[in-house]
């Protein structure tokens, strides 16, 4: 069925609902090289107009990638909740936006109401949203993980300490784990990418990390950014794997060029419960996520970067993950082009996320390629901690030297705590002061070179 | 009287990487000379990004070492265009595709590739020493090398037409790497068994970091190799060849020591 939107003398027409999904979007350049953008402001603005009228119940009902051919698509249709889904049942996209708006949707009306959102509704009422609607709702949903320690509660936020190196040395990954530390970084996870996906290699990864949390009884969980059957033979092998890593995307054919598929999540997930490490919970596994990733493997089947970033946060949210990450500046200018469409792509997927009930963490970032520099990063982080967003990436002075893009630091975790009074995870928070790296105000104590982290170092 | 900014008592293990650490701080934040450092690598970087390639001398340089070569381009015909389009960087160029299709022989085991990808600086530096490095392993296993291609606004994936032309059975494909603000020339290599358009990233290997600071020229040679070997065995490359080279390294004492072919 096609859509139509009279503006003044123009009539816009849209043969169905992924080119009006597609033409509604804020322009970017990745919908752009896949010939899916609105070719005028104008088309776009009518787009949003005519999106705007449709009926929540015909994007659930009219799959933008076939059931039958896509296990996305049959994930999303077959876990939909119909019950929770009843109080939104007869909004259009606009009144579902006004809806989110008003002060009567609390934090525990949209934690009722995620199972009934698919990615698809999060997507579509994301096109019709200024930057401050979609920090305002993020902000009121509230999505709490547990592992080692407890993420996402309200006025909080967590880091990621990545302490990647070129060659995966140990001593030298070790200096970037204790700077972190010593910032008061790692509570979301400290998780390393590492520079080959070998065996050997991630398994004494693996080992290093497990021999620092428990010597130094941090409460954090330990994961080496492997692929998923990478870590599903370590476990077999006895590796001491928290979490269980994998990049996914929103379509079945893109998750197949990252090699994996619904039912290899599944064993993932199932071979990190069996280890039981968790000590406050299960939540066992690291997802991430960027715009771009499909069309990127010529799987996004004329659907806009956007709405399958979406649905990759309806695949996440069904295997329970402790921590989802958009990494939204890192796949390049092709996809996402300068500091305005990554900032704005940041703050859509942080939304989607959020509303369908997935802990969104950012990593803040842009390559060098890219039309975009620290400042962005600023604007970006500062955004997103407003908006509630779970965990943001620790990287030595925002320079990883083994993926070659920038991120956000440890200098830049303090600044926006200091900023925003937002604390760390308890546990880690308790545990920070009790090895006086922090005082009682959060703030860093001034360190010596005799504490009990660097002694051994 | 103003608060100098706070030193970091951990400098002695700065060291131990390239990662920017021991930064010290003001306040929260960096303190000057790190802030403006920083920005100073970023516009280094960035403008090694926009830095043009010399087909030619790296030609010269492969054919001193006894390799043919053959030039071509992708069909993206500038840089500006190369990165708002991916899938023009991709695709060969017309002319590139009618003057390999006149190519002979074809059916070589093995086709280098050296593409100049997001950094030429890279593949400046680090091409030949690697080529060279690679002969070795190449000449022990009598595994017959087709000319080594040179492409220019090249993406990854180019090697897939180009290994489909040549009748490759496998493609090694060293590409520039995105730079970092710490290592604007580092070189990646792609290994893709049955190279033709329609690969996908998950059907390849790769082998990353390879410069100065990171994976040494006989390291990275001895890696690649052993994929070869292993994906001649296996009649693949993907994430079903785990790179397992480090045990050989560790079990058999020398370098030199590979699977057979």
């Amino acid at each position: 069925m096609g859509y139509r939107q009279v503006v003044g003398t123009t009539t816009w027409t849209f043969p169905d609902l992924k080119d009006l999904m597609a033409k509604a979007s804020p322009l970017r350049s990745g919908d752009a090289l896949a010939g899916l953008a609105a070719s005028c402001a104008q088309e776009n603005g009518a787009a949003k107009l005519a999106l705007a009228d449709v009926p929540l119940k015909v994007l659930l009902d009219q799959p933008l990638i076939p059931y039958e051919t896509d296990e996305v698509t049959r994930l999303i249709c077959d876990g939909h909740d119909a019950l929770a889904f009843a109080p939104i049942a007869t909004l259009t996209v606009g009144e579902f936006r006004d809806f989110l708006l008003a002060e009567t949707t609390t934090p525990a009306v949209l934690a009722r109401l995620a199972p009934a959102i698919t990615p698809e509704m999060a997507a579509a009422v994301s096109k019709l949203m200024r930057n401050q609607d979609l920090i305002l709702t993020a902000s009121k949903c509230r999505v709490t993980t547990k592992f080692r320690n407890t993420l996402g509660l309200p006025g909080t936020l967590a880091v990621r300490l990545q302490p990647n190196h070129p060659t995966d040395d140990p001593a030298g990954i070790t200096a970037s784990i204790l700077d972190g530390l010593m910032y008061g970084c790692g509570d979301a996870v400290i998780g390393i990418n590492p520079a080959s996906d070998s065996l050997a290699a991630t398994g004494e990864l693996l080992r290093l990390l497990d021999g620092l949390i428990g010597r130094f009884e941090i409460p954090t969980q330990a994961c080496v950014l492997a692929h998923v059957t990478t870590s599903i033979e370590l476990i077999a092998r006895g590796a001491p794997v928290d979490l269980v890593f994998q990049s996914i995307a929103g379509t079945e054919a893109a998750n197949a060029s990252f090699g994996v598929n619904l039912a290899l999540l599944k064993e993932g997930r199932e071979a990190a419960l069996s280890l039981r490490r968790g000590t406050v919970g299960d939540n066992v596994m690291y997802f991430e996520t960027g715009q771009g990733s499909a069309l990127s493997a010529g799987a996004h089947h004329g659907v806009d970067q956007q709405t399958l970033e979406a649905r990759a946060y309806g695949v996440a949210r069904a295997f329970d993950p402790l921590l989802v990450n958009t990494v939204v500046g890192f796949i390049g200018p092709e996809y996402l082009y300068d500091g305005k469409q990554i900032i704005r792509a940041g703050l859509e997927d942080h939304f989607c996320g959020k509303l369908l009930g997935a802990p969104l963490g950012c990593d803040v970032c842009y390559t060098n390629h890219a039309q975009a520099d620290q400042d962005d990063i600023d604007t970006l982080l500062t955004l997103l901690a407003t908006a509630g967003v779970t965990f943001v990436m620790g990287v030595p002075g925002g320079d990883d030297v083994m993926l070659n893009y920038q991120s956000t630091s440890f200098h830049d975790a303090l600044y926006i705590r200091d900023l925003l009074g937002l604390k760390r995870a308890p546990e880690f928070e308790a545990w920070l002061q009790r090895l006086k790296i922090t005082g009682g105000d959060g703030r860093l104590l001034p360190a010596s070179v005799s504490h009990p982290l660097l002694a051994g170092a | 009287m103003t608060e100098p900014p706070a030193r970091d008592p951990w400098t002695h293990l700065t060291g131990l990487t390239a990662a920017r650490i021991a930064l010290g701080r003001a306040g929260p934040a960096l303190p000057t000379r790190e802030v403006l450092a920083l920005a100073l690598a970023h516009a280094q970087a960035r403008d090694a990004v926009h830095a043009p390639f010399d087909a030619d001398a790296l030609a010269r340089d492969l054919e001193a070492l006894g390799h043919a070569t053959l030039q071509v381009a992708s069909a993206a015909p500038d840089r500006a265009t190369y990165l708002r389009r991916p899938d023009l960087g991709r695709r060969l160029s017309d002319a590139s595709r009618q003057a390999m299709e006149r190519t002979q022989p074809r059916g070589a085991d093995l086709v280098l590739v050296v593409a100049d990808g997001l950094s030429s600086a890279a593949v400046h530096a680090h091409a030949v020493p690697l080529v060279a490095a690679l002969a070795p392993y190449v000449d022990r296993a009598g595994w017959r090398l087709g000319p080594v291609v040179i492409a220019a606004q090249a993406r990854v994936a180019l090697g897939d037409e180009i290994g489909e032309i040549l009748g490759a059975a496998m493609v090694a494909l060293l590409v520039g790497e995105r730079p970092g603000l710490s290592s604007p020339d580092s070189l990646g290599v792609y290994l893709t068994h049955g190279p033709a358009p329609g690969r996908t990233d998950a059907e390849r290997n790769c082998i990353s970091n390879i410069r100065r600071e990171g994976l040494s020229y006989e390291e990275a040679a001895f890696k690649l190799a052993w994929h070869v070997a292993e994906a001649r065995r296996l009649g693949l490359t993907g994430v079903a060849l785990k790179d397992e080279s480090d045990l050989v390294r560790l079990t058999a004492g020398s370098p030199a020591q590979l699977p057979p072919a």
